[in-house]
């Protein structure tokens, strides 16, 4: 940082952007410190860089800064100084520390942007994580180094269900457990309190690094907040053979930031006003997770997004859903009814179950009782129509036995308490218990060897005494 | 040719403008001090608009950009098969090896190996002249394909020396008279076509192994498909059983701005697998192009260049070629974004105004055609499209319609209730099913029209059907309606179903799709008799061969299965006093 000068050429200042003219080169993604006249300091990236002119962006937003303030460029790209000693601190959105402590002494600095992973050196992921939660576990199955969204709606629990997730998730078979990397953006104190109150009480926060924006700190700062924990998150993985499980929330007031900075510079709106570039933005972000051949440690990501409106259609959801593996769907309709976790499976999805369940990882019937459980509840969900129209009487008994088992599914497979951790054994007999009350001959996803080892009746008949 | 150097203007992400050198449209230009790989899309004056294919964090104003003076190109060579590269033809595992598990910028890595030997026989003779296309000898590429080492398309001469023996890529196999050199590798521009001599109307089938696509939509060698799905649609993996299944000589797989995971579960996968037809590793034949999401924007808009043009170079060998794009609404948004740092004018929904032109440009380059060297080859385009919200309305979606002849329609409803693979058989259509059924009924059997026909009426009764019923309930249908139900049923839960992991229902050849359906539809024909002669539905319904027929699928051994089941079958009705 030798022989850096100092500019106070600014010449225009719109919404979080600085234009300043006659720099030295100034190099593109450069940071920025911007010295107010009275003495505050920010902090901004370069967005722009030409001979004539020089866009910023400020993270800490432009309120105070007149065309008298002094810029300085770095020379360097945003970096995170990175430490094992990074478990158990709370950090601002931007990595400063928040919680009293000292200084982080890094033993390195990493770039925040993180490189691409070479999709050679990527493992696939399949280790079985069991989160205890039926409906995860047993339909929507995530394993170790995927990237599994929560798509909720306002005032619905999302935050209780990713923090049962957080304390439950194990690998089955070790008794390593998940360090915690926590991006809090715009969020509220009272939802951040929730999180960190549960992450003090359950001994959670000593394998955890926080990063908190929150509602009331800068919009622009949380573009930068979901690359500071995943560069956190890589450190601890990749440096220090951790799992590492990172809950990002809410990405909705992410997208929103994107869209102010978008507005901002003037440029071509894309789909309701978000910017073209969305989701290669979102995908630089959301394809950091993963594993990567040699290396023991793993990154898997929960992040949460509120659904503006509950439209999954919406470009966040809609532009998550196609770089992740799949959405846990929560749905306002269950959460009604009273039940929690009022996830819905019918549009949930997890794209890398079949490489974490059968024979060897769950279970060998895992496969075929999820898929028969999923047509049976769509069955029986859709008779629901019906029956509003026409009355229960109409229907055939077997249209009957459908209706009763989507109320039984939601009654006792997708109901469960906050605190119970159902094992995976527990969740797949709780499914054939549900199944048999169908009559045989609609299990059409299932093969006989499968009815014949495992179904309940048969099993009763074969003298086992396993459940 | 010439190289020429200049110095950077502006920076603005994946867009450098630069002035002070002779560029041309499309030149590949070296930028900055690292030399990022980039490429001349745009000349204002004196300034050159370059797209660059590397993060370009860092890059100031000021610092140097040199002209190769080439076109943006891919080498074509033996060595191909069995590799993996980047959207630029970098091969991904070279790039491990040189620096690490992350992808760094200002590597460059030669796309074919440089000191393998390949061993080349010669099939022209000193003196012979030759010309653009023709074939100059065979290298053993793999264990089952012969690799036709091809002169260039656009070079002709008469051989003065051509050696038998072991080369590289690079050493000479051989002198033309002028004194030029023959090499094994040649190079092409990915943005020009590869000529051939003429186009034919397609009209073989490309067989898939999947019942919905083989025996209700089915694609021609050398035709065009488009897969639009939303997300979870079940889009992806149909891609990859077509890659994996499909009677193609060769696979080019792009996987275009999509998954990390998902690409490598490709990468893990394909050697595993076996060709059906030959019990090669399926990786054999196959290129992958993996270009994913968050690997630079301009990167993903050469990818599907990339990847037709080492697509056309098998097809000039005389070989079928099947291209999987995965996804071309990411390629679309990649020309989006590149457009908006230009400041272009937009069209719809942001999307450059020469978005359908491009699209159409680059789905012309499928074909079957005679090539240069007299042989048919083909050159299949099966591209997926991710509509944003499952909207079928948007731009990339409704330019890709007007475009191909095939849709297959995924249909995210169907993948909810875990109906697989989600195509949905009524929006879905092929128009080759006119031109291919002669070939069914010559290949297959003599009824395959009619029964194709009859087994779409009664899908598509079944969904006028099911209007009635959302209103009034089943039980007021009369019995011949209600039967028609339920064979509608069996034939989307017995025959349209199909399960890719399984390990028999996986691929389904073409025989069995045919007996499969044909039992389903006598097993109908004998219900409707019995319902004449009034033995009540429930009876029927709760046939013991009906349950067996929805296990067919899974049989290894289908024809003793099929046997049994029909001979159930004929019995049970017996019972009930059908004459059959």
């Amino acid at each position: 940082m030798i022989g850096v000068k100092e500019y106070r050429t600014i010449t225009e200042i719109s919404g979080p952007l600085l234009f300043l003219e006659k720099t030295e080169p100034v190099g593109y993604g450069e940071l920025v410190y911007i010295t107010l006249s009275d003495g505050t300091k920010k902090r901004g990236q370069v967005l722009d860089t030409s001979k004539d002119f020089v866009v910023v962006q400020v993270f800490e937003g432009t309120s105070g800064i007149d065309t008298g303030a002094a810029v300085r460029f770095t020379g360097e790209t945003i970096k995170l100084p990175v430490s094992s000693d990074l478990l158990g601190r709370i950090l601002s959105g931007s990595g400063d520390p928040l919680d009293g402590g000292p200084r982080i002494i890094p033993e390195d600095r990493w770039e925040i942007t993180g490189s691409a992973i070479n999709p050679w050196a990527r493992d696939t992921p399949r280790e079985f994580i069991q989160t205890g939660i039926s409906t995860i576990d047993g339909m929507n199955t995530l394993v170790r180094g995927q990237k599994l969204p929560i798509f909720s709606g306002s005032g619905l629990p999302h935050n209780e269900i990713a923090l049962q997730i957080a304390r439950q998730a194990k690998v089955l078979g070790t008794e390593e457990e998940f360090a915690v990397v926590f991006a809090a953006m715009g969020i509220t104190h009272e939802e951040a309190q929730t999180f960190m109150k549960d992450f003090e009480r359950t001994g959670a926060l000593e394998r955890a690094v926080v990063f908190l924006n929150l509602a009331d700190d800068p919009a622009i700062e949380r573009l930068i907040t979901p690359r500071m924990a995943l560069t956190a998150a890589e450190y601890l993985a990749y440096e220090n053979d951790m799992h590492v499980l990172v809950i990002l929330t809410d990405m909705t007031n992410y997208c929103e930031a994107l869209r102010q900075i978008g507005a901002a510079r003037e440029e071509v709106p894309g789909r309701r006003g978000y910017p073209g570039y969305m989701y290669t933005d979102l995908a630089t972000i959301y394809e950091r997770a993963g594993r990567i051949k040699g290396r023991r440690g793993s990154i898997t990501q929960i992040p949460i997004l509120t659904m503006p409106g509950d439209d999954i259609t919406h470009p966040i959801p809609d532009l998550t859903g196609y770089i992740t593996e799949g959405q846990i769907v929560i749905s306002r309709e269950l959460h009604r009814k009273g039940i929690y976790p009022p996830i819905n499976v019918l549009p949930s999805l997890s794209r890398l179950m079949d490489n974490g369940i059968g024979p060897g990882q769950t279970r060998e019937d895992h496969k075929q009782l999820s898929d028969q459980m999923y047509a049976a509840y769509a069955e029986g969900v859709d008779l629901r129509g019906l029956v509003a129209i026409v009355g229960k009487e109409a229907l055939s008994a077997r249209d009957q036995k459908f209706l009763r088992f989507a109320d039984l599914f939601e009654d006792r497979f997708v109901r469960q308490g906050r605190e119970e951790d159902r094992s995976i054994e527990e969740t797949l007999e709780l499914g054939w218990e549900l199944l048999a009350e169908l009559p045989e001959t609609e299990l059409t996803r299932m093969d006989r060897e499968t009815i014949e080892k495992y179904h309940p009746k048969k099993r009763r008949k074969n003298g086992d005494q396993r459940s | 040719m010439e190289v020429s150097k200049g110095e950077i203007l502006r920076v603005a992400g994946p867009v450098v403008t630069a002035t002070g050198m002779h560029a041309r449209m499309y030149d590949l230009v070296e930028v900055g001090e690292e030399g990022l790989m980039g490429e001349v899309i745009g000349i204002e004056g004196e300034r050159a608009i370059i797209q660059v294919y590397e993060d370009t964090s860092g890059v100031r104003p000021g610092e140097k950009v040199v002209n190769t003076g080439r076109p943006l190109s891919v080498e074509l060579g033996p060595g191909l098969l069995g590799r993996i590269y980047d959207g630029v033809q970098r091969p991904l595992p070279v790039l491990r090896e040189m620096m690490g598990d992350f992808i760094r910028r200002g590597v460059s890595a030669p796309a074919l190996d440089r000191k393998k030997k390949w061993k080349f026989i010669p099939s022209v003779k000193a003196g012979e002249k030759v010309s653009g296309g023709g074939i100059l000898g065979e290298v053993q590429e793999a264990e089952h394909v012969v690799h036709r080492v091809l002169v260039p398309p656009n070079v002709s001469g008469r051989i003065k020396e051509i050696y038998e023996g072991e080369f590289t890529v690079e050493e000479p196999i051989g002198y033309f008279e002028d004194g030029k050199e023959i090499k094994m590798m040649h190079t092409w521009p990915v943005r020009f076509p590869r000529p051939a001599k003429e186009r034919f109307m397609p009209d073989v089938p490309l067989l898939t192994g999947q019942r919905v696509l083989d025996t209700f939509f089915p694609v021609a060698k050398g035709g065009t498909a488009g897969i639009p799905g939303p997300f979870g649609s079940g889009k992806t993996v149909t891609q990859q059983q077509l890659a994996k299944w499909s009677d193609a000589d060769i696979v080019v797989y792009i996987g275009c701005g999509e998954r990390g995971n998902e690409m490598t579960e490709v990468l893990e996968e394909f050697p595993k697998l076996e060709d059906p037809r030959t019990g090669a590793p399926l990786m054999e034949r196959t290129v992958l192009i993996a270009n994913t999401s968050n690997m630079p924007v301009a990167a993903r808009e050469a990818s599907i260049y990339t990847g037709i043009t080492i697509a056309e170079y098998y097809r000039d060998m005389g070989y079928d070629v099947s291209l999987m794009a995965d996804s071309t609404s990411r390629w679309a948004e990649a020309l989006r974004e590149i457009s908006s740092r230009l400041e272009e004018m937009p069209g719809e929904e942001g999307y450059p105004a020469y978005l359908a032109a491009k699209l159409s440009e680059f789905y012309e380059r499928a074909g079957r055609v005679r090539t240069l060297c007299d042989k048919e080859g083909s050159v299949t385009i099966i591209g997926a499209v991710s509509p944003p919200g499952g909207d079928f309305s948007e731009p990339v979606t409704q330019n890709t319609l007007r475009i191909v002849k095939v849709f297959w329609a995924l249909d995210a409803k169907l993948a909810h209730r875990r109906h697989f693979p989600s195509i949905n058989w009524l929006n879905s259509y092929s128009l080759y099913v006119d031109t291919l059924r002669r070939w069914y009924e010559e290949k297959v059997a003599p009824d395959w029209g009619r029964m194709r026909e009859e087994a779409m009426r009664i899908l598509q009764e079944e969904a006028e059907l099911q209007e009635i019923v959302q209103l009034v309930g089943s039980d007021a249908l009369p019995e011949e309606q209600r039967l028609l139900l339920e064979v509608a049923r069996m034939i989307r839960e017995y025959f349209l179903q199909q399960n890719a992991y399984h390990e028999v229902d996986t691929y389904t050849p073409l025989e069995k799709q045919y007996e499969m359906l044909k039992s389903i539809l006598k097993f109908y024909e004998y219900a409707s008799r019995a319902l004449q002669s009034r033995v009540p539905l429930e009876d029927i319904l709760s046939l013991k061969s009906r349950v067996e027929l929805s296990k067919v699928k899974y049989e290894k051994d289908y024809k003793e299965a099929l046997k049994r089941i029909e001979e159930m079958m004929r019995k049970e009705y017996a019972d009930l006093g059908v004459e059959v």
